[in-house]
């Protein structure tokens, strides 16, 4: 059941490509500020040279949390892509993140401390959604499994539309896009949300980058689940939501915390619980 | 060329700038000169920079504000003066305040003069840090005093 050329594909392709997704976006989003923008393979310039710089750690406890934070990263990508129970896929990286918390709370810095806090409410703001996401597809294919999910035959799109739209909402959490990247963002480097990044330099900083891009790369397997029946369908799919990300990210501004954590969970209850009970009358459930 | 100078990331320090030199190093930044294409980030964490880019002259409040900064950057590392108060004290360097120039403090390596300093020359400037950058890297061990400093003439370019 769990294919181990999925678990190893991801470990080696995934990185590669989510360097290649940050560089398209970071083009794209310059053309989008009327700008050049960098190479399209920046992002890899950027992590080579992290990797050149002096290591400097605040505590030894801290680069402990940051190769956490990578490792269980790659399990969570890796496992989803193996085929494995969706729902050790979520616990998984809700541990990856935790890690990245801790690791931003064991120096003495109060932006890092700042940046911890705000992250904590991220996770708290997305959580709810992704569990709901993962019951909703449980609910349909009667199976926890990615293998067994990605192989129903029918759209999953067209039983959880609901569902898939409160995904969409959160995925701008996860992806640290505007309005919601309260805890890091991939602009406004001079501000207080570079916040959780802030007591990382050098070779640590280049890991959180890495794992940026698996973390990516499994986000948009999330979203190609939805439309697992159809490959082609998938991958559009998949391209016009990583579109319609960016086109947010440069068209608004960042909000307060409060309102993420309010509106995520308002959303993740309306458009879950709503999905649910729908399916539950039709019968499906 | 290694992966450092196509990825200079920047910390801009504003000591005793009339802020001239600051409103030209985030004219840099817009669409039209977009240092991004280069690579360049402007972080506003010292920890984060490999260029530390300082407009304006010393004052006795900020001496140790610089020299914390330079030293929570990690190495290698470059020191890039902007404008004539940076380079030297400029026209304050007989006030009682002023210590004088950024290199009284920390060392410098490439000065960019002007008043203030034309976007073109902050970006000559940070392109001719990125030399100095990789010759650091390339050679970690060596002094700073066997490595001279570059002065560029006002309207760019190096001497």
């Amino acid at each position: 059941m769990i294919s181990i050329v999925g678990f190893v594909a991801f470990i080696l392709v995934a990185p590669v490509i989510g360097g290649l997704i940050a560089g398209i976006d970071r083009k794209i989003t310059a053309h989008m500020q009327g700008r050049v923008g960098p190479p399209v393979l920046q992002p890899f310039y950027d992590v080579g040279k992290l990797f050149e710089k002096e290591k400097t750690v605040a505590n030894d406890t801290q680069r402990f949390y940051v190769i956490s934070y990578f490792i269980f990263m790659i399990f969570t990508g890796a496992l989803f892509f193996a085929g494995g129970d969706i729902l050790l896929v979520i616990f998984a990286l809700t541990l990856a993140q935790i890690f990245l918390v801790l690791g931003a709370y064991s120096a003495n810095s109060p932006y890092s401390h700042i940046g911890a806090e705000r992250e904590l409410i991220q996770i708290m703001a997305y959580e709810p959604m992704v569990i709901i996401a993962a019951v909703g597809m449980y609910v349909v294919t009667k199976s926890f499994n990615v293998s067994t999910i990605a192989s129903y035959p029918q759209p999953l799109v067209l039983f959880l539309p609901a569902i898939f739209l409160g995904f969409i909402y959160i995925l701008t959490i996860k992806l640290r896009k505007s309005p919601f990247d309260i805890s890091t963002s991939h602009h406004a480097h001079q501000e207080i949300v570079k916040g959780v990044t802030t007591e990382f330099s050098g070779p640590s900083l280049g890991l959180i980058e890495v794992t940026h891009w698996y973390e990516t790369v499994f986000l948009l397997g999330f979203v190609y689940l939805f439309f697992a029946f159809s490959p082609l369908l998938g991958f559009i799919a998949v391209a016009i939501v990583y579109l319609l990300e960016l086109l947010i990210d440069n068209a608004s501004a960042r909000v307060k915390w409060q309102l993420v954590m309010k509106s995520s969970w308002v959303i993740a209850a309306l458009a879950g619980v709503v999905n649910l009970a729908v399916l539950y009358y039709l019968g499906v459930g | 060329m290694t992966y450092l100078s196509k990825s200079p990331w920047i910390l801009h320090y504003d000591a005793t700038s009339c802020n001239g030199c600051d409103i030209e190093v985030l004219a840099s930044l817009t669409p039209m000169y977009d240092v991004e294409r280069f690579g360049i980030i402007n972080t506003g964490n010292p920890k984060h920079a490999d260029i530390f880019v300082i407009t304006g002259s010393v004052n006795e409040q900020n001496r140790e504000v610089v020299r914390n900064l330079y030293e929570q950057m990690p190495n290698p590392k470059v020191v890039v003066a902007v404008g004539i108060c940076a380079c030297s004290g400029g026209v304050f360097r007989e006030c009682y305040n002023v210590a004088g120039g950024i290199d009284k403090i920390i060392p410098v390596d490439v000065y960019v003069p002007g008043c203030a300093a034309r976007p073109e020359s902050i970006i000559d400037g940070i392109v001719t840090a990125l030399g100095i950058l990789e010759t650091k890297l390339n050679a970690p061990q060596s002094g700073r005093k066997e490595q001279q400093p570059v002065e560029l003439q006002q309207g760019g370019g190096a001497q």
